[in-house]
């Protein structure tokens, strides 16, 4: 890999409360992620997946370890840049267990408020929504409500979202975890072509055993540390 | 499979507040229909309101003077009791600077009017002086100086009609429209001279001897309760005033000054109780506007979590819930208006809607808007955006 990585964590541990109520979510974590890649993490409820996830996000600040995103050094002790949202806006994309579409919003407009909220007008957003459906295969969709889409259909619709503003890394916290096999194989290859083409990095939260063939690397998480990797089938 | 698609509307702006409010269209609309009513009650109060002050005054600038000179002492025929000698008129008008002066009477009777016992205001006033009825809308102003009167419109009668004041018959040779008292009662114009002649017949015998020994004046009725005096152009109305106050028995007050003692004396109660009520009522308004508000936030918990988890700044969140409130608040407010102009006609009282009171109820209603979406923006600046992955 020539590239340097999108992600690099570096010895982040993570706990919450004190004392007896201690607990250790994260323990000196490391861990890189290469443009172009899909990675899986995996492990037992309760092993840290999430709370990885949401440090890589940006939401939840860790207590100790370092963390570059896209090469600029966000986390080192403590955040170093202020505005997290812009941050989360401009360069991560998030995809979640249940779709988490905006309910009063149709299918474009969910997409096209990611593009409004980094700035751009409205026309140029929709132009965008349309052209991400297209792309993810769901266009004749792009006026249905999200209480009118199927599971499948209403993943897509998410993922799109997650692309609108063409982040370096996709986040996505178990994406195929309401979905029935086919459906959750399309969305796998979904992420997959995305990576691929516009070589983003896409970390994927999943225990479905069903997928594991499918990424770059797996990740296992216990306790909240990570066990050696292993390289998978592909 | 192109045809049918929907129709894109290309460049239409996606706003979060109003996309929301569709979605929850019915509640928030019945919502609104509640605030409206209240915002037109409040508005119908001070439409009254206006109503009662536009009416007390109608007298007092239908009479068409600049300076009112009344008895020494008092505040005029309309705070308290003012009687002056007629034949003052004579000296005031020979005033320097005066173009015209008119020597007038009020009094209050109850006549029979159609068979029904109704209250009028009599004014008496000299004809072509100040104090007649000038704007007479139909029919003409008094030209005889017996048994003539123009009556307002209130109290049902037409022209021609006869009308018996005391043991005089009166014809109605012209009509005036919203010139009433500030009890409401009609008001019906006389000649001076009829009006003397109706106070004396209407006061009982035993204290007409009595007044008649303690004035002096054996026999004399010659008494008005105001002179109204018009100044030649370029006098000024206040510098007048002040030099007819220095002379012994009399007081004068500008127009201006008369129009504030009536608003004062006849209005001051009713503006404390609408005031009193308005401000409850915009407190209801506020505190249900910051209830649904505060309902719509938390329904919107998981969207807000999400928005925040994309990137969206805290102004965008806080954006869509004042805007939703203030969407709330000019939804009602118009509704309100348009509630109150369709109604007008069914209060009982004149309802006078002035712009500039509609612009201050908007400004209340629009402040009241943002302090209730208070309680909504602290909960969704609460809100953790982490909250959107759980479940
Ligand atoms: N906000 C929190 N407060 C306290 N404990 C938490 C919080 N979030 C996660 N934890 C704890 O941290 C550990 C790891 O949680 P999590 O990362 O959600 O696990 P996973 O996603 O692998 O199931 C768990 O023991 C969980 O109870
Ligand atoms: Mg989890």
């Amino acid at each position: 890999m020539a590239e340097p990585p999108v992600v690099e964590v570096r010895r982040i541990s993570k706990h919450f409360g004190e004392g007896p109520a201690r607990v250790d979510a994260l323990r000196e974590v490391s861990l890189d992620v290469f443009p172009g890649t899909v990675i899986g993490l995996r492990g037992p409820s309760g092993s840290g997946k999430s709370t990885l996830l949401n440090v890589v996000g940006c939401i939840l600040e860790p207590n100790s370890g370092t963390m570059r995103l896209n090469g600029e050094l966000v986390y080192d002790g403590k955040w170093l840049r202020a505005d997290l949202r812009g941050l989360r806006l401009e360069k991560i994309g998030f995809i979640f267990q249940s779709h988490n579409l905006l309910p009063f919003l149709n299918a474009w407009e969910n997409i096209a408020v990611a593009r409004i909220l980094a700035g751009a007008g409205a026309a140029q957003a929709k132009g965008r929504a349309l052209e991400l459906l297209t792309y993810l295969g769901i266009e004749r969709r792009q006026d249905a409500m999200p209480g009118e889409l199927s599971g499948g259909e209403a993943q897509r619709v998410a993922i799109a979202r997650a692309l609108a503003n063409d982040p370096r890394i996709i986040l996505a916290d178990e994406p195929t975890a309401a979905l029935d096999s086919p459906r959750a194989a399309a969305v796998m290859d979904l992420l997959r072509k995305v990576a691929t083409e516009r070589r983003t990095a896409v970390i994927v939260v999943t225990h479905d055993e069903k997928i594991f063939d499918r990424f770059d690397h797996i990740y296992s998480l216990r306790d909240g540390a990570l066990e050696p990797t292993r390289a998978s089938a592909a | 499979m192109k045809a049918g698609l929907p129709a894109v509307t290309a460049g239409r702006e996606v706003n979060l507040a109003l996309k929301d409010i569709r979605h929850n269209l019915g509640r928030f609309l019945l919502t609104c229909l509640g605030l409206s009513l209240l915002l037109g009650i409040v508005l119908a109060m001070v439409g009254i309101y206006r109503g009662l002050i536009e009416e007390s005054l109608g007298l007092v600038r239908a009479a068409g003077g600049q300076v009112w000179v009344v008895e020494g002492g008092t505040r005029g025929p309309f705070a308290e009791a003012s009687r002056l000698p007629g034949d003052t008129r004579i000296a005031i008008a020979a005033q320097w600077g005066v173009a015209a002066a008119g020597g007038v009477s009020y009094q209050n009777v109850e006549a029979q009017l159609r068979g029904q016992t109704k209250r009028l205001l009599v004014v008496g006033a000299q004809i072509a002086r100040p104090g007649e009825a000038r704007l007479v809308d139909e029919g003409r102003p008094i030209i005889r100086s017996r048994y003539e009167a123009v009556v307002d419109r209130g109290a049902g009668l037409v022209l021609g009609e006869q009308i018996k004041l005391g043991r005089d018959t009166f014809t109605v040779v012209g009509l005036t429209s919203n010139l009433v008292a500030s009890g409401g009662d009609p008001v019906i114009f006389i000649t001076l001279r009829d009006a003397q002649k109706l106070q004396f017949d209407l006061t009982p015998a035993a204290s007409r001897r009595e007044s008649v020994r303690s004035s002096g004046t054996a026999g004399t009725t010659d008494t008005v309760n105001a002179i109204l005096v018009r100044l030649m152009p370029g006098v000024d109305a206040k510098r007048f005033a002040q030099d007819i106050t220095r002379w012994k028995h009399l007081a004068a007050l500008t127009q201006e000054d008369q129009e504030t003692v009536l608003a004062r004396s006849v209005i001051d109660r009713a503006r404390r109780q609408i005031g009193l009520f308005t401000t409850l009522l915009l407190t209801v308004s506020t505190v249900i506007i910051g209830l649904i508000i505060y309902t719509m936030t938390i329904d919107k918990k998981k969207a807000i979590a999400t928005l925040k988890l994309i990137g969206a700044p805290d102004r965008r969140i806080v954006g869509l819930i004042v805007e939703q409130a203030l969407a709330m608040g000019i939804i009602s407010f118009v509704a309100g208006v348009a509630l109150i102009n369709a109604g007008q006609g069914y209060f009982p009282r004149r309802v006078l809607l002035e712009l500039t009171d509609a612009a201050m109820l908007f400004a209340v209603v629009l402040v009241a808007c943002l302090v209730a979406s208070a309680l909504g923006v602290r909960t969704a600046l609460r809100i953790d955006p982490a909250s959107a992955l759980a479940g």
